[in-house]
């Protein structure tokens, strides 16, 4: 349980890191808070020829407010985003998320971007990219792209990330004046990896129907999974409890998750349900009818 | 005797530059850390590859830092990195360069147990011990972040530890009482 014999290199500047990501190409492994690649690394799943270590470069970790939303450093520590004002105010949902991510112990040390870069596919931070409509920002030494969640997860435990780059920001926007917002998962124990898991953003009218809602799951596929069918059922409708149950089903019919020892493929869409009608109901209960 | 000054032609001090950033941007396998640990400071040369809790045992010789899984599952190895408790399995030694660090060791003596140790002896919230110390760091930092934590706060908070013998209850019940009864100002506070 020792990692592999490694080179460690720890730029001080943005510049320096990209210039060492270039360098090493895939041979490099950028080392955010450590709370995955490290384990991965102790039981030799991982075993980069050289770590470069992010936790010297002192601009990369911030929480600033943009364009309704919010910039996030991509070494921000997760209990630091947890319980920062500006994301209790303007995204309650991250910080409702956040407290499902590993334990205090890890969100100590655990960043933002290293949680998405990893992309672990029970993960709940992509889950709330996802549902929000998050925007990566990905640089190398030849300039910067701009990637939309739903570029950004190409798969499990993959992103649209190369090796050469690295991510320094995610964008979250935040969901319009008014609208409710839910998460909701169920893990074996507090802190563990969900068995499933889902973010909801919905938007009601004047007359308390749905005017737009957004269901994202994490535990039930390879990445996050945006119920769409549901998402586009729901709109124009009351919340009523058939409506509600129906919405679930269709997103769980969308559904194709693993089996694995925690839970069988079954169970997780059947707890994905049941989450997403919990969810529904909360971030209902949350919305202001809006005209 | 000192050295004339050379005036500083700029291609001199270009390629200075240049070598003070290729030398931070070599890999290397090994090299020296200083860190402050429980208030002393220790200057080690380590490989890049052992873990701060390794350090911690070997290099430094506290040895009440406990190592279970070795992949961040079982928390025994919890230290504080600054105020923040930190598995300190998931992090290399030379990442602690210039940190402050606390142990068990800083927290009190066989002699002179803190009240939060005393609380775990009087509560019997151990029995073989061997993942006490993890769970009295966090507690710290729980009881400093919120000095009258309700049972589910207890609970959630060192949720990322495991003990195998006392199942849970002892413990909690002594991270409970050693925060003692919440001070009538917080009661007034929480009724409004």
């Amino acid at each position: 349980m020792k990692p592999a014999v490694f080179t460690y290199v720890a730029p001080h500047s943005r510049e320096e890191a990209l210039e060492a990501a270039r360098r090493f190409g895939s041979d490099g492994k950028i080392l955010a808070g450590g709370q995955s690649l490290v384990p991965l690394m102790a039981m030799r799943l991982a075993r980069p020829a050289t770590i470069i270590d992010l936790n010297r470069i002192p601009d990369l970790a911030y929480i600033k407010a943009a364009r309704g939303g919010l910039a996030i450093g991509a070494m921000t520590r997760q209990r630091t985003a947890e319980t920062h004002r500006l994301v209790l105010e303007r995204l309650p949902l991250l910080a409702d998320a956040l407290r499902w991510v590993g334990h205090a112990q890890i969100r100590s040390r655990g960043t933002i971007g290293g949680s998405l870069a990893h992309a672990d596919p029970s993960a709940e931070l992509p889950a709330v990219a996802a549902v929000l409509g998050g925007r990566f920002v990905v640089v190398s030494t030849r300039g910067e792209r701009i990637i939309d969640t739903a570029q950004f997860f190409t798969g499990y435990l993959t992103t649209a990330i190369q090796p050469h780059e690295m991510l320094v920001e995610v964008q979250l926007p935040a969901p319009p004046a008014g609208a409710g917002w839910a998460f909701q998962e169920i893990a074996r124990r507090h802190g563990d990896f969900a068995i499933a898991g889902v973010a909801v953003v919905l938007r009601l009218d004047a007359d308390r129907r749905c005017a737009d809602a957004r269901l994202a799951f994490t535990g039930v596929g390879p990445g996050p999974v945006r119920a769409t069918n549901a998402e586009a059922y729901l709109k124009g409708k009351r919340l009523s409890a058939a409506v509600v149950a129906e919405a679930c089903r269709m997103a769980q019919a969308a559904l194709d998750p693993d089996g694995d020892i925690h839970a069988s493929a079954a169970y997780r869409t059947h707890v994905a349900g049941v989450l997403a009608a919990r969810a529904l109901r909360q971030a209902a209960e949350r919305a202001k009818g809006q005209a | 005797m000192k050295r004339a000054k050379k005036p500083a032609k700029p291609t001199t001090r270009r390629r200075s530059t240049r070598r003070a950033t290729s030398r931070q941007m070599r890999p290397v396998a090994r090299t020296t850390v200083r860190v402050r640990i429980n208030g002393a400071e220790y200057e080690r040369t380590v490989d890049v590859r052992k873990t701060l809790a390794d350090f911690i045992r070997e290099d430094i010789g506290l040895t009440g830092t406990h190592l279970g899984c070795e992949h961040g599952v079982c928390g025994a190895c919890t230290i504080l990195l600054g105020d923040q408790p930190v598995r300190s399995c998931l992090m290399f030694a030379v990442q602690a360069e210039g940190a402050e660090i606390t142990t068990v060791e800083a927290l009190g003596t066989p002699e002179a147990l803190n009240p939060l140790q005393q609380a775990f002896m009087d509560h019997h919230a151990l029995q073989c011990g061997f993942c006490t110390a993890g769970f009295l760091m966090s507690a710290t930092v729980l009881l400093r972040e919120n000095p009258h934590p309700t049972d589910a706060q207890v609970r959630e908070y060192l949720s990322g530890h495991l003990c195998r013998c006392t199942g849970y209850q002892n413990i909690v019940e002594a991270v409970l009482a050693a925060a003692g009864p919440p001070s009538r100002a917080a009661d007034r506070r929480r009724e409004k």
